[in-house]
């Protein structure tokens, strides 16, 4: 009898120990969350938005360069990964069982474990090094390789989700395989497939290790595709490791838009996902 | 009609597996490309470049010891604390939460995913950095006497660096875990359940069987903390010097290539760093691909009819 009382004292002690390392986990979720938001509030204003960086030591100005910068950046990632992640995801979805297809997805899980860092100087070496200039393409080049593999196993993922008897269907009246796939497979997965691509965008726009000698940094407003370009994730970094107090404040600005982006794809991909599950239990 | 019919095919199978090849492709292209670029400082160092610890760029010496050293610690220093934590989170969610419970806490783990490297480092530097501070001044004499503990408080060290490592790997390795839960089959549970099991035996025999798949788990919490970059190299004090002291600042192989290669200026210094890259491009590879088939072969040995989920956007 004591032993059975013993067992389950044990047991109720290792169910709180797991309830307890739930909220242990939460912690720092909250506390980094709060200082993020009650730095950065206490730091934002318009000109964060609106202004460039003032020269060294002048308190004030913003990031208004930055902001863009990272836009352009992503973009260029997106348009060079979107295609190329998109299309293999067809291939691993559509010859699932060949031995390409298993090559493929273990490159991508491969990829996808690599360092940021080791990205970087992937990129450096690969589009840097060659034109002698930092530039924004290869900042977008070094983010477009770490957005292939998500994009890649999303697409693969949510095409296999995708009933084999509507594209059945569609062989059956005849129509060919791209014409299957492209045409009524790849649509009935789309808004997934999206999903997954602002999540992607989410991600490795907070990437800030390969851009650090591919896109480098700029001090000034530019859109030039060949010139290095002012990102907000690198900007955060030389003024958080930076002397001066105004430079803290505005690191912390900008750790809460990043943040904002991230939470804002999160919760908007969370509401999509959701609607997709209830579609797809229905249907 | 046959004929072009099966032109088609092979055109549509031909265009969409060439855009894979490129996949496949940037993973080898990584590979020799950082290889040619090493090659000067291979030759130059040979293997003395992994024995020595001196590290001065200025005199043209080059010795990657302390890297590895603070890789390998930070590290393993950031398993230990994050693992437990990281399987009771799992337990507690496939097994243990109420069922309204878990998609927001699947959600808030996802959460702290997400965040950024830079806001993770940002937050060490001002906020967790003072703490560790004044925990470290606050360490008795007596313990400070011992190697672990040696040096003076500066909060800038090994020990800011495990516990942010630690705070980024945990959801990363509670959700791999959490899969590997859930794919054990129900009979398992309800079979401890059946032989008069409490709770805890339950899960005991259902972690007990999810083991291989666990540690694969584990096991890829410690690549991503092998290769994070920012966040470490923000709090971890970067100084080359391979100590055993939690209070240390040391260096790790991914920082010192964000920190040093833009202003590394000869040719020696840039092909020893990414040396350095080539290293923590083929250890990470070796620990993900040893974890991915751990996991792998579990999920093999007892394959079960599971419901996917769309979106999986976990890694």
């Amino acid at each position: 009898m004591t032993s059975t009382r013993r067992r389950k004292a044990l047991s109720a002690m290792v169910m709180a120990c797991c309830a307890g390392s739930v909220l242990l986990a939460l912690v720092p979720l909250g506390f980094v969350l709060f200082f993020v938001v009650s730095q950065g509030i206490r730091s934002i204003n318009l000109a964060f938005f609106t202004h460039l960086p003032l020269p060294v030591g002048e308190p004030g100005g913003g990031m208004a360069n930055a902001i863009v910068g990272t836009l352009i950046v992503s973009g260029l990632a997106a348009a060079m990964a979107v295609p190329i992640g998109v299309l293999s995801g067809i291939y691993m979805a559509e010859y699932a069982g060949t031995r390409l297809a298993g090559l493929m997805r273990f490159a991508a899980d491969t990829l996808n474990g690599v360092p940021s860092i080791v990205i970087g100087l992937f990129a450096y070496v690969v589009a840097v090094l060659p034109f002698k200039q930092f530039s924004a393409l290869a900042g977008g080049f070094a983010l477009g390789v770490m957005m292939i593999p998500i994009i890649a196993r999303t697409t693969e993922q949510l095409l296999l989700l995708v009933p084999g008897a509507i594209r059945d269907g569609a062989l059956a009246l005849g129509a060919t395989r791209a014409r299957a796939v492209f045409g009524v497979v790849v649509p009935a997965a789309l808004p997934g497939i999206v999903t997954g691509i602002v999540l992607a965008l989410a991600r490795i726009a907070g990437e800030t290790a390969p851009l650090m000698f591919t896109a480098f940094n700029n001090r000034f407003f530019s859109t030039s595709l060949k010139q290095p370009i002012s990102t907000l994730t690198v900007q955060v970094f030389t003024y958080a490791t930076g002397p001066y107090e105004d430079w803290h404040r505005q690191a912390w600005a900008g750790a809460l838009v990043l943040v904002s982006i991230v939470l804002g794809c999160s919760l908007l991909a969370r509401l999509a996902t959701r609607r997709l599950e209830r579609m797809h239990t229905r249907s | 009609m046959p004929r072009s019919r099966s032109r088609n095919q092979s055109r549509f199978r031909i265009g969409t597996g060439a855009f894979g090849l490129i996949l496949i492709g940037i993973v080898f292209a990584i590979g020799i490309v950082l290889t040619v670029e090493s090659l000067a400082s291979m030759r130059r160092f040979g293997w003395d470049f992994w024995r020595t610890d001196v590290w001065d760029p200025v005199a043209g010496e080059f010795g990657a010891l302390p890297f590895i050293w603070g890789t390998l610690y930070s590290a393993v220093l950031a398993l230990i604390m994050a693992t437990p934590v990281a399987l009771g989170i799992a337990i507690f969610v496939s097994e243990l939460s109420p069922a309204a419970l878990r998609q927001p806490l699947v959600f808030l783990t996802e959460l702290l995913a997400a965040i950024p490297s830079i806001v993770y480092g940002l937050w060490g530097i001002f906020v967790l950095v003072p703490a560790v501070r004044a925990l470290e001044s606050a360490t008795p004499a007596a313990l400070r006497a011992l190697p672990l503990f040696s040096g003076p408080p500066l909060g800038l060290g090994m020990l800011s660096a495990g516990l942010v490592l630690a705070v980024m790997v945990v959801p990363f390795m509670s959700s791999v875990s959490r899969e590997v839960l859930r794919s054990v089959p129900v009979g398992q549970r309800e079979g401890a359940y059946a032989l008069g099991a409490t709770r805890f035996e339950a899960i005991r025999a259902v972690v007990f069987y999810a083991r291989t798949g666990i540690i694969g788990a584990i096991m890829l919490g410690f690549g991503r903390a092998l290769g994070e970059t920012m966040a470490v190299a923000m709090v971890i004090g970067n100084n080359p010097r391979v100590s055993l002291s939690l209070f240390a600042p040391q260096y790790t192989m991914a920082a010192v290539i964000a920190n040093e290669f833009t202003e590394a200026a000869d040719e020696l210094y840039l092909s020893a760093l990414v040396e350095i890259g080539l290293v923590l491009f083929v250890i990470t590879l070796l620990v993900n691909t040893l974890s991915r088939l751990l996991i792998w072969s579990m999920n093999r040995s007892r394959r079960r009819v599971t419901t996917r989920k769309p979106a999986a956007v976990t890694a």
